[in-house]
């Protein structure tokens, strides 16, 4: 096999910041290449000097594609040349349809009247193409993350797609669609179609990848031929990280005390829907320097339990009980439900975690602005000796707590969401997919972050869809399925098996 | 001009590239005063002038104070002018058809303000209604009810102890005819509280690493302020003194400015219109600070409005009308962002003197007001390409 693309010693400068450095990637036609690399590493900017969002001329090197010195001006240029790039961020209208989204730009029209008939035809051929059984004329906002996607590539399809360049595909999917789109890629690949996936993923990497090219601090370090059969994910780790990741999680101690928390017969029904309960009857406790999971597939409704239990921020008609250190707790707004010591880690830290046009500094005291000011007026010192004492403990990578934290990568973005809850020095602690979207390297750090806060008492409730995940951190997991607990395990009792085997029964 | 968050160690050059929005604003007023000083042929700068600048606008920047809280916290508030007018209109009949005693009445059109706000605040905070509709529904209610109260007539004219609030001044108490002591005295006093200010606050920032400014900047931007405020004063002070409308205008903007920047309440109200939900899921009560910012908007809408009577000396129907535009239009000149969690306090008040400035020149020049209104709009289009083009360079 041939190569297709040859990106050739890309270099690329930002005032001040080297983001490529002599990059080279060789993509054969035909092929899966995965590329792998800690947030930060350079891998966007890659793809996008490839897709010429930075035009040629901004960046040194060469880029040859189907034998030809290629100079993409625009994402238009090389779409035309067949490079189409599937971002993290879906890029669908919502209200439109299925069939409105893939030809968007691109209509199926003569003389600038669309011809429907034509567009509902070949949406058909599409969806059947990549396997999605849905009407050509249904709202992409009606479609679970999942299914966008597929629109996404069906769209790609559409347009005599040739390298396909999908960033982070799997990483808002379950497990069942992420498998289904893995399929889908292997299958396109045997219709001709070469793909460049970038993943943190690397089981799924594993899976599906010919090769895999190792980026760190805008270098290559290694490209590797998985058909040879010497691909294995430590391998991969150790060139992302440049050190031996000997173990995925930290060594903790196990040492759970009194029982800190609790919630008794908590019932929710869905904001809009009166008439669906969201969650049901369930009852759980966490203990002083525990760590304990739940489980579940999307849509069980853990994170509509965990915002419900944190001031009544989901649904409606929420009946129960909480009860702190014994006591009953009040905790029907946000901030009595701070007083009350607990802190809540959302798994959408951009949209809800964080304000992204604010410094670090401003973000990591939203919480408790008082701790920082004295009858109402805020001390700046004060305010900036508790960001660098966080950006210290937290080992947050970034010039000065003065930066944006929207300049910052994804795993530096969630040690200042962290950061932000701990001053508000919670008891209980509600981390929500803490390690969604970030490195390997980065998702070590939380993990150990999480161990300190465990070993100095706090009470830790982790949720998370990767079940790797909560078998090495938790002590207890509970297992969540339509709502309700269906079970609960010990950690020494606790593997993927029996974790899935008590969502099937169900 | 202003304190930003910033890192250390740049050159002058650098230094004003990356803060060329609050420099090209201080500088864009400089420019435009000296543009129709010129072709005024002196006459924007002389003392009769001058306090006349202050007055015309005292009532744009007392609502711009409020609207850039309205803004930042990412709302709109299209209502300030018609409820203006409508203020004035109450306080004509309350003085001047009931003779009810001025005192009382000020403090129920402030009353009655706040109301106003209050009750567009809820609609937009607790019910979630677009603010743009809730305040254009208001605009035209109270565009209604002051013709509806003024029965279509002007009422006037007021008593001198109403009047004192818009066209009074600061008594001399030395006596001296000319220059006006307690002018002076009152101009070199603040000059010498900024300064001094200016001076504390660097050397703590200084302390902590995060003041950056080159000496050489911070020297010449303090001595550009200082020498503008003393010219300013002396040129008041050869005229009639300190208008009493100046001085609670300089109160009021020092109170905003330090609420906005030094309070906890302030603050949440950036970080509600920098991202609402993440606010609220920090504890922050976001639909009280939405309701706060216009109930404190209706306030200073009501003391506007009595301002803009007590200087025309009487209560019109059309009083007030079109000014939400330039309110709007000052805050977005001083730089605040559409989609709310950004804007400053002294920005929001220089954009209002560059309006004001340009309305008053370009009256002395008597330029028609057809042509004002596309000159004024081709400025505020200027301001906020500026500020975009600057942000995507940044990007």
């Amino acid at each position: 096999m041939t190569a297709l693309l040859e990106m050739r010693n890309i270099t690329k400068t930002f005032p001040g910041v080297k983001a490529l450095d002599n990059v080279s990637l060789s993509v054969r036609e035909g092929e899966i290449h995965a590329i792998c690399g800690e947030n930060g590493a350079g891998k966007s900017t890659l793809m996008k000097v490839l897709s010429g969002v930075y035009p040629a001329g901004s960046y040194d090197g060469e880029i040859v594609y189907d034998g030809q010195t290629a100079e993409f001006d625009g994402i238009r240029d090389s779409e035309d040349h067949g490079i189409i790039i599937i971002h993290q961020e879906l890029a669908l209208v919502p209200l439109l349809s299925i069939a409105e989204n893939i030809f968007l730009g691109n209509e199926r029209a003569s003389n600038g009247v669309v011809n429907w008939r034509e567009t509902f035809r070949q949406t058909e051929g599409l969806l059947a193409k990549v396997g999605l059984r849905e009407a050509p004329g249904t709202k992409v906002d009606s479609l679970g993350v999942g299914k966008q996607q597929l629109v996404e590539i069906a769209k790609a399809l559409s347009k005599d797609v040739r390298l396909l360049i999908l960033d982070e595909p799997t990483a808002a999917l379950s497990e069942a669609d992420s498998q289904a789109l893995l399929d889908l890629l292997l299958e396109l690949k045997g219709q001709g179609v070469t793909s460049i996936i970038i993943s943190h993923k690397l089981n799924e990497v594993r899976r599906v990848a010919d090769s895999v090219t190792v980026i760190r601090d805008g270098a290559t370090i290694s490209t590797i031929d998985a058909r040879g059969g010497d691909l294995t994910e430590d391998r991969i780790v150790r060139d992302m990280v440049g050190r031996d990741m000997a173990h995925r999680y930290p060594d903790r101690e196990r040492r759970a005390g009194e029982v800190v928390f609790e919630v008794k017969d908590w019932n929710v029904w869905h904001p809009e829907h009166a008439d669906r309960q969201v969650i049901r009857d369930l009852s759980m406790n966490v203990r002083a320097g525990e760590v304990v999971g739940i489980a579940g597939l999307m849509g069980s409704g853990r994170t509509e339990l965990a915002m419900s239990i944190f001031g009544r921020s989901y649904g409606r008609n929420i009946s129960g009980q909480a009860v702190m250190r014994g006591q009953p707790v009040d905790l029907s707004a946000v901030d009595k439900a701070i007083a009350a010591g607990l802190a809540y880690v959302t798994e959408d830290r951009k949209t809800l975690g964080l304000i992204l046009e604010e410094t670090i500094r401003r973000n990591t005291i939203l919480a408790n602005l008082d701790g920082v000011a004295n009858r109402g007026v805020v001390d700046e010192s004060r305010e900036t000796e508790v960001a660098e004492k966080y950006r210290k403990v937290m080992n947050i990578r970034t010039p000065s707590v003065f930066q944006k934290v929207m300049n910052l990568s994804g795993g530096n973005q969630q040690k200042v969401v962290l950061a932000k809850w701990l001053f508000t020095e919670p008891e209980v602690l509600i981390l929500d997919e803490p390690t969604r979207g970030i490195d390997v390297g980065a998702k070590y750090e939380i993990y150990s972050i999480i161990n300190d806060l465990s070993a100095a008492g706090k009470a830790v409730i982790m949720i998370s869809s990767e079940m790797p995940e909560l078998l090495g951190m938790c002590d207890r997991i509970y297992v969540m399925n339509e709502g309700s607990f269906v079970g609960e395990l010990q950690a020494e009792d606790a593997s993927q098996e029996s974790i899935m085997s008590l969502i099937v029964r169900e | 001009m202003e304190q930003t968050e910033r890192a250390p160690g740049i050159g002058i050059g650098a230094y004003i590239a990356r803060h060329i929005r609050e420099y090209g604003l201080l500088f864009a007023l400089i420019a435009i005063m000296a543009f129709f000083q010129i072709v005024t042929g002196g006459t924007l700068l002389r003392p009769v002038n001058i306090t006349n600048l202050f007055l015309q606008n005292s009532y744009i920047i007392i609502m711009a104070l409020g609207m850039l809280l309205v803004i930042v916290g990412g709302n709109i508030d299209l209502s300030v002018g018609s409820v203006m007018g409508f203020i004035g209109a109450l306080a004509a009949v309350m003085i001047v058809s009931w003779k009810l005693p001025v005192g009382v009445a000020m403090v129920t059109c402030l009353i009655v303000g706040m109301l106003i706000g209050a009750v567009q605040g809820y609609f937009v905070a607790y019910w979630k209604i677009p603010s743009f509709i809730v305040t254009l529904a208001g605009m035209l209610v109270f565009r209604g009810l002051s013709l509806w109260l003024l029965a279509g007539q002007s009422i006037g004219p007021f008593p001198r102890s109403f009047q004192s609030l818009s066209t009074g001044f600061i008594p001399d108490l030395f006596g001296a005819d000319k220059p006006n002591v307690v002018a002076l005295a009152v101009g070199v006093a603040a000059v010498l509280v900024l300064v001094w200010l200016a001076l504390r606050n660097r050397a703590r920032n200084m302390r902590y690493g995060i003041e950056d400014e080159p000496w050489g900047l911070f020297v010449l931007r303090n001595a550009i302020v200082s020498i503008a405020l003393l010219f300013v004063t002396w040129k008041l002070a050869w005229f009639r003194g300190l208008p009493n409308v100046l001085l609670s205008m300089v109160i009021l903007t020092v109170i905003y400015v330090f609420i906005t920047e030094r309070t906890t309440l302030g603050r949440r109200i950036y970080a509600v219109g920098g991202n609402a939900k993440a606010a609220k899921l920090s504890g922050i009560r976001t639909e009280r600070l939405t309701f706060l910012t216009f109930v404190n908007m209706g306030l200073l809408a009501a003391l506007a409005g009595l301002v803009f009577a007590a200087r025309l000396n009487t209560a019109t129907p059309k009083a007030g009308f079109a000014v939400e535009l330039d309110v709007i239009a000052a805050v977005f000149i001083g730089g605040a962002s559409m989609a709310g969690g950004s804007g400053k306090i002294v920005g929001a008040v220089v954009g209002a003197f560059i309006m004001g400035v340009m309305n008053n020149g370009m009256s002395i020049l008597g330029i028609g007001i057809d042509y004002q209104q596309v000159i004024k709009g081709l400025v505020l289009l200027a301001a906020v390409f500026f500020d975009v083009y600057n942000k995507n360079k940044e990007g």
